[in-house]
């Protein structure tokens, strides 16, 4: 006997109405990436802007070489290359009014260089003399984040607290692909509807997660897809394209900060280099993909649009890169020096006041320094790599 | 006599009760001050340490928070970025694990990654350790790891004064605080007043809880009465033990334990947290280094098994008890045990 053949007992009520609490589909991504170069609407694009935006993509692939150079000379330690991905990375920081903030990632250098953070003090975490070279609250430039992810509920944190305050702050916080697995992306996510926080979450899809493709990564339909199911509207941009890239990430600062909430902006790149100095590439990709890439430059692509609608001639082009040149041979040069480095730092900024413990093995590491100048006077620390 | 009178009249207070005074009086004092966590709004915190706060303060300063610890503690990092001083709580010590890449990656380090620039002021208050029944993830004493972390202080009240004003100095130091509530004195009692609350020394420093002349016991958090009544008992059998509650595990005490130590040249280390690489191996080893030649007797410890916590219908079995640490007070007797050639040593 079931329940509903019971004598006299079961009577079902209808089951209360249901509705969806937003209506999903403006929250949906289009079905291709957002793209403007190239295409008729690109004739309404400030001329002003798209000299910014070529200038500053043309010193960041410099600064990406450079960089890269520097770790063949022994001069960082490691270098997570944007080339490639410079679109996103200058566009990122354009967006940004002067009291907003950035929360880039370890491939992100090239952001808050952008942002207007000394070259060199951008590259400290990745020489390795400190790890974060700068002082965040200068640029409000969040330090350079090594865990994937964790930097974004900080983005979500900061942004709340600003409008607690009543002040008009933004967060931009950056990820890679893979960086969307982790569970501080869920929760950052999450977090940052629910509150409808001024934050707007830029992925960086380059294809990879050091060798693990973006199929083995996710089954969504795409990364902004993913936004749907935290509420926010998710966005799909062509992540080589500096004037789409801008103008999607502009419209999500602008809504965040007229209190709609945040955005998840997935923009489609691709790393042309390898996932750092340290890794193989062509263990996992093909070069008839890179090459394919490499003809969907961000550079070649502003360009294009900047020579045929004659905003810019070629000297014009060569003073760009003649000033790519003086900014990458003033890092080149100021690498170059050994950075002094002082070892009771270590003891300097774990507390705001010192333990015991810790003044004594100061005193031990001060000590040891002490014996090592009376054997060989003049060492000094950092003179030597 | 006036209704304040009646307030600031001493009268038995819990220490649960204490704890959310010293929330609701730190957000009063400073606006800065954030609540948030999971549950901590109407409810007031499945142990009601929250009670009112949001009814006092509003959902802006004390707020539910989705279901999300590394969320939680993620956000406190970028509120404190912007100089608010949240405190968060997580509603049992297991379920803080989420957390803990945002702790150990971010919260306990990003003073020292910025030279100072982007100090934590972070309160991470954790109902914690075993006794009162719960299941499976409830019991959990993690106090090891927290303290295995450079960069966060850990501090275990003990006493309803101390968790009054150890609370208020977790929320007003300006580094991240481990805070753990031993979960079973939350109802424990004193006559205690909020409107005159005794002075607590600050963060990392130990108290004398008991004087004593024969041996010392070193303790923190919830193993604290087991002491006290450990030592009463004790006087029976001639032993005039000597009780030192830490309060704070970092910074650590060496001074007040070492200085008892010296005195009494004995000494046991008590807590329920496990005995194999636990905290009592980290104190025992300092004790040794620092007050060698004052030992009669190796450093004992009284811990909780190495085992998993257990179901709560066996817990009592696992968590040290008057007699265990009486025990290992009579094993102190090291030296006639060594002659006599008896099985002696630590458990
Ligand atoms: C929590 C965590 N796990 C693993 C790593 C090691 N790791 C560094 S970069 C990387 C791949 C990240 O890929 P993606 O998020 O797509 O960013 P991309 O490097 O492509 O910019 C991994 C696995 C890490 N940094 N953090």
């Amino acid at each position: 006997m079931t329940v509903l053949e019971q004598p006299g007992s079961y009577r079902p009520t209808p089951p209360p109405a249901w509705q969806p609490r937003t209506d999903p589909t403006p929250l949906l991504p289009d079905a291709e990436p957002f793209r403007l170069l190239g295409t008729d609407a690109a004739a309404d694009l400030d001329p002003e802007l798209l000299r910014r935006l070529y200038g500053q993509l043309v010193r960041g692939r410099r600064y990406n070489t450079q960089a890269t150079a520097l770790t063949r000379q022994g001069r960082l330690a490691v270098y997570p290359s944007s080339t490639g991905q410079e679109a996103c990375e200058v566009a990122a920081a354009l967006v940004l009014q002067e009291q907003d903030w950035l929360f880039p990632s370890y491939r992100d250098t090239l952001a808050a260089v952008a942002r207007g953070l000394d070259p060199v003090q951008a590259l400290t975490l990745l020489r390795g003399d400190w790890h974060t070279g700068y002082d965040p609250h200068e640029h409000r430039v969040a330090p350079l984040c090594t865990p994937l992810a964790t930097q974004l509920p900080h983005a979500v944190g900061l942004a709340h607290a600003a409008r607690l305050k009543g002040d008009d702050v933004v967060a931009l916080a950056m990820v890679g692909d893979g960086g969307t697995s982790e569970g501080d992306f869920h929760e950052a996510l999450n977090f940052a509807a629910v509150w409808q926080a001024p934050v707007v979450f830029l992925v960086q899809n380059n294809g990879f997660a050091i060798s693990v493709p973006l199929a083995k990564q996710t089954a969504a339909p795409s990364l902004a897809h993913k936004a749907v199911g935290y509420g926010m509207p998710g966005r799909l941009v062509d992540g080589n394209d500096a004037a789409a890239v801008h103008q999607v990430l502009s419209e999500a600062m602008r809504r965040a900060r007229s209190g709609g909430g945040p955005t998840l902006v997935e923009a489609v790149t691709y790393r042309i280099d390898a996932h750092t100095n340290a890794d193989d590439a062509t263990r996992y990709r093909p070069d008839a993909e890179v090459e394919m890439w490499r003809g969907h430059d961000p550079i070649l692509l502003l360009e294009q649009e900047l020579t045929s609608r004659k905003l810019l001639d070629e000297a014009g082009m060569e003073a760009e890169r003649q000033a790519a040149e003086r900014m990458a041979a003033d890092l080149r040069e100021r690498m170059n020096q050994d950075p002094l480095l002082d070892p009771m730092d270590l003891f300097t900024h774990v507390y705001a006041e010192q333990t015991v413990q810790l003044r004594e093995q100061a005193d031990r590491l001060r000590a040891e320094l002490a014996a090592a100048e009376e054997l060989s006077p003049g060492h000094q620390e950092g003179t030597q790599r | 006599m006036t209704a304040a009178a009646v307030d600031t009249a001493r009268k038995p207070v819990s220490m649960a009760q204490a704890l959310g005074r010293a929330l609701r009086d730190a957000m009063a004092d400073d606006p800065s001050v954030h609540v948030l966590g999971e549950d901590v709004g109407a409810l007031g915190g499945v142990f009601r340490v929250t009670d009112g706060l949001t009814k006092e303060f509003g959902e802006d300063r004390c707020t539910d928070t989705p279901l999300a610890e590394a969320g939680i503690l993620g956000a406190a990092v970028g509120m404190a970025m912007y100089g608010l001083r949240p405190v968060v709580e997580m509603q049992f010590d297991a379920f803080a694990y989420p957390a803990f890449e945002q702790l150990i990656s971010h919260v306990s380090r990003m003073r020292n990654r910025t030279r100072g620039a982007m100090p934590m002021p972070i309160t991470v208050r954790v109902p914690y350790g075993g006794g009162i029944g719960g299941v499976e993830h409830h019991s959990d004493s993690s106090e090891a790891y927290y303290m295995a972390t450079p960069g966060l202080h850990v501090v275990a009240p003990a006493t309803v004064a101390d968790a009054y004003g150890l609370l208020r100095a977790a929320i007003a130091s300006d580094d991240p605080v481990i805070f753990l509530e031993p979960k079973r004195l939350y109802w424990s009692k004193s006559d205690w007043s909020p409107d005159r609350p005794e002075q607590v020394p600050g963060i990392g420093r130990a108290v004398v809880r008991r004087a004593g002349t024969s041996a010392t016991l070193i303790t923190y958090g919830p193993s604290l009465p087991v002491c006290l009544e450990a030592a009463r008992a004790a006087t029976a059998e001639g032993w005039d033990l000597e009780v030192v509650d830490l309060r704070s595990l970092v910074p650590f005490d060496e001074e007040t334990v070492c200085a008892s130590v010296r005195r009494t040249g004995r000494a046991v280390v008590v807590h329920e947290s496990t005995g194999f690489g636990g905290p009592g191996g980290e104190i025992a080893a300092r004790i040794t280094e620092r007050c060698f030649h004052h030992l009669e007797a190796p450093v004992l410890r009284v811990a909780g098994f190495d085992i998993p916590y257990p179901p709560p219908m066996l817990e009592r079995h696992h968590l040290p008890g008057v007699d265990r640490v009486l025990d290992a007070v009579a094993r102190l007797q090291w030296e006639s045990e060594w002659t006599a050639g008896s099985e002696g040593g630590t458990r």
